[in-house]
């Protein structure tokens, strides 16, 4: 890789914003407006004139057009529009990645990330759709009762435990991780419902191996980043919290249809991590406060090994709750509460935590965060993954 | 057999074969007790799910072949919490992902027949049981049990 062929400092996060967080279809307002109030939230936060955004990057299909958005935000000329493919909350960090791609290249100067969900006034995530026929792959799965996303990757986590001898008790400290942050912060859905081992152990299976607190929640609300380069961050009042690297994929023939993929008890992060800390230029050990998309525990097992911050055979010794909370544990993880215990806004409210620990702002923060690594989507192709960094780090 | 009981129970969405014609050997095989999987008649490397091509040399010439309706089981999951209105009564059922050793380890998915409680095993033998379904919109399920 030569030095020109990198993202490494180029661009910076200098400003996020977001909602209010409600539970599942109780948002007062409309999605667009959600999205609208996010996006004005971090202008704000940038402390930047909103008309300054010339583009947006979004993933998993969002439905809040950005030539819509642009008319109503009445931004002067929209310059860059991009949509990262794919479900779930795998193009999370991606589209990140993009946003930097088109300020790195000159394409835009001031792109915003958002995500916006109102799932009263559209459809859930986690039910099956009742129709007479179905085709394709849902032909050869959704006959059999294997439908909803915790169904789809129940079967990767199952083998994966399987074969490195993982027990129940590491899922539980993931998801006993994302709880106690979330009693710290304001913001989260959860705070104020704390959860007890005994909580998780007597909760009902949803799907062997996930419990009902092993499954994120389903939210209304909407995120927002401000992307710039580097050099305009530094004029922005905000600490910048500049891009390491942003990688996204999947692994070979990881869209084999009905659960082929060669490598199925994965996250997806086997190849695209090591292609991040190369961008990066750091390693797991330099990893300071880590953000692993949570759309079921089991995902971020896999994620953090993939990742390289133990091996599959520790995770027993490892995944104990005192290893993964701020500011004492080893590797603090998801420390607003994440997609479990925060909000589920599709990840995107993990990225902006990301940003907090780096500006010294989080509730549960982690002493003098340098880098922190953000995980999108476990299990999903394309996932999608990135590294931030304070000027220290450049 | 159609006198069984099915595993679930109905009002599951039928499974069709795509309109483009990808898939419609396998379900024309399934109908008559046959269990096909792609393979590339270049090559011989055996592919599923379906596709256009052979992935591993890129000849378009790949057609289905009839292969032993016996697998091990690679995974599975127990499903306790229903998501779709015909199953909030079924209580827990099994999935199973099968590897078929001797179509060159492609998977299938299925329900485990027998308890619902049994317990799994990965790499437990298993054969395919077709199960047909009738109604308004018959077609056959292909289903596993431990051999």
């Amino acid at each position: 890789m030569t030095s020109d062929r990198t993202l490494r400092g180029k661009v910076a996060i200098t400003g996020v914003g977001e909602t209010t967080y409600f539970k599942r279809g109780q948002a007062p307002d409309a999605e667009f407006k959600l999205a609208l109030q996010a996006i004005l939230n971090a202008a704000k936060d940038a402390g930047i004139d909103p008309r300054e955004i010339d583009g947006f990057a979004s993933y998993s299909n969002d439905r809040n057009d950005p030539t819509r958005l642009a008319a109503a935000l009445g931004i002067p000329e929209l310059r860059f529009s991009n949509m990262l493919w794919g479900g779930g909350g795998g193009g999370g960090a991606g589209a990140v990645g993009n946003a930097a791609a088109a300020v790195a290249t000159g394409m835009a100067d001031c792109v915003v990330v958002f995500r916006a969900l109102a799932q009263g006034q559209f459809g859930r995530f986690g039910q099956g759709r009742a129709t007479a026929y179905v085709m394709g792959e849902a032909a050869m799965t959704a006959p059999y009762g294997l439908m909803s996303p915790a169904q789809m990757f129940a079967m990767k986590v199952m083998r994966f435990m399987h074969d490195h001898g993982i027990k129940q008790e590491a899922l539980r400290a993931l998801s006993l991780a994302s709880y106690y942050h979330a009693q710290k912060n304001p913001r989260a859905i959860m705070y104020g419902r704390p959860l007890s081992e005994e909580d998780y152990d007597d909760s009902r299976w949803i799907v062997e191996p996930f419990r009902l607190y092993d499954c994120c929640q389903e939210n209304d609300g909407a995120a927002a980043l401000i992307i710039v380069s580097a050099e305009r961050a530094r004029d922005l009042p905000q600490k910048p919290a500049y891009l390491l690297a942003s990688a996204q994929g999947s692994e070979y023939r990881a869209g084999a249809g009905v659960h082929n993929a060669p490598t199925y008890a994965s996250s997806s992060f086997t190849l695209m991590a090591p292609r991040l800390y190369e961008m990066a230029k750091v390693g797991p050990g330099d990893v300071d406060v880590v953000q692993s998309y949570e759309n079921f525990t089991g995902g971020v097992l896999m994620s953090l090994v993939e990742h390289g911050f133990f091996k599959a055979e520790e995770a027993n010794e490892f995944l104990v709750l005192e290893n993964l909370i701020a500011p004492t544990g080893k590797l603090p993880l998801n420390t607003s509460g994440g997609n479990l215990a925060e909000c589920y806004m599709h990840g995107l409210e993990l990225q902006i935590e990301a940003v907090r620990q780096l500006r010294g702002t989080s509730t549960s923060q982690v002493a003098n965060a340098k880098v922190a690594l953000v995980g999108a989507g476990p299990m999903v192709s394309p996932a999608s993954n990135m590294i931030l960094g304070t000027g220290e780090t450049l | 057999m159609s006198e069984q009981k099915s595993y679930l129970p109905d009002g599951l969405a039928a499974p069709a074969a795509l309109p483009d014609g990808l898939d419609t050997p396998y379900w024309e095989g399934i109908a008559e007790g046959e269990l096909r999987v792609q393979r590339c008649r270049s090559c011989q490397t055996f592919q599923w799910g379906p596709e256009w091509i052979c992935h591993s040399c890129l000849s378009f010439d790949v057609s289905f072949e009839p292969i032993t309706p016996r697998g091990v089981i690679y995974s599975w999951e127990r499903v306790w919490h229903p998501v779709h209105p015909a199953l909030k009564e079924a209580g827990p059922y099994i999935v199973v992902l099968v590897e078929l050793p001797d179509a060159g380890r492609v998977r299938m998915v299925g329900n485990l027949l027998g308890d619902p409680g049994q317990e799994v095993e990965i790499g437990a033998p298993v054969e395919a049981v077709f199960e047909k379904h009738g109604g308004e919109n018959p077609h056959v399920l292909v289903q596993w049990r431990v051999a």
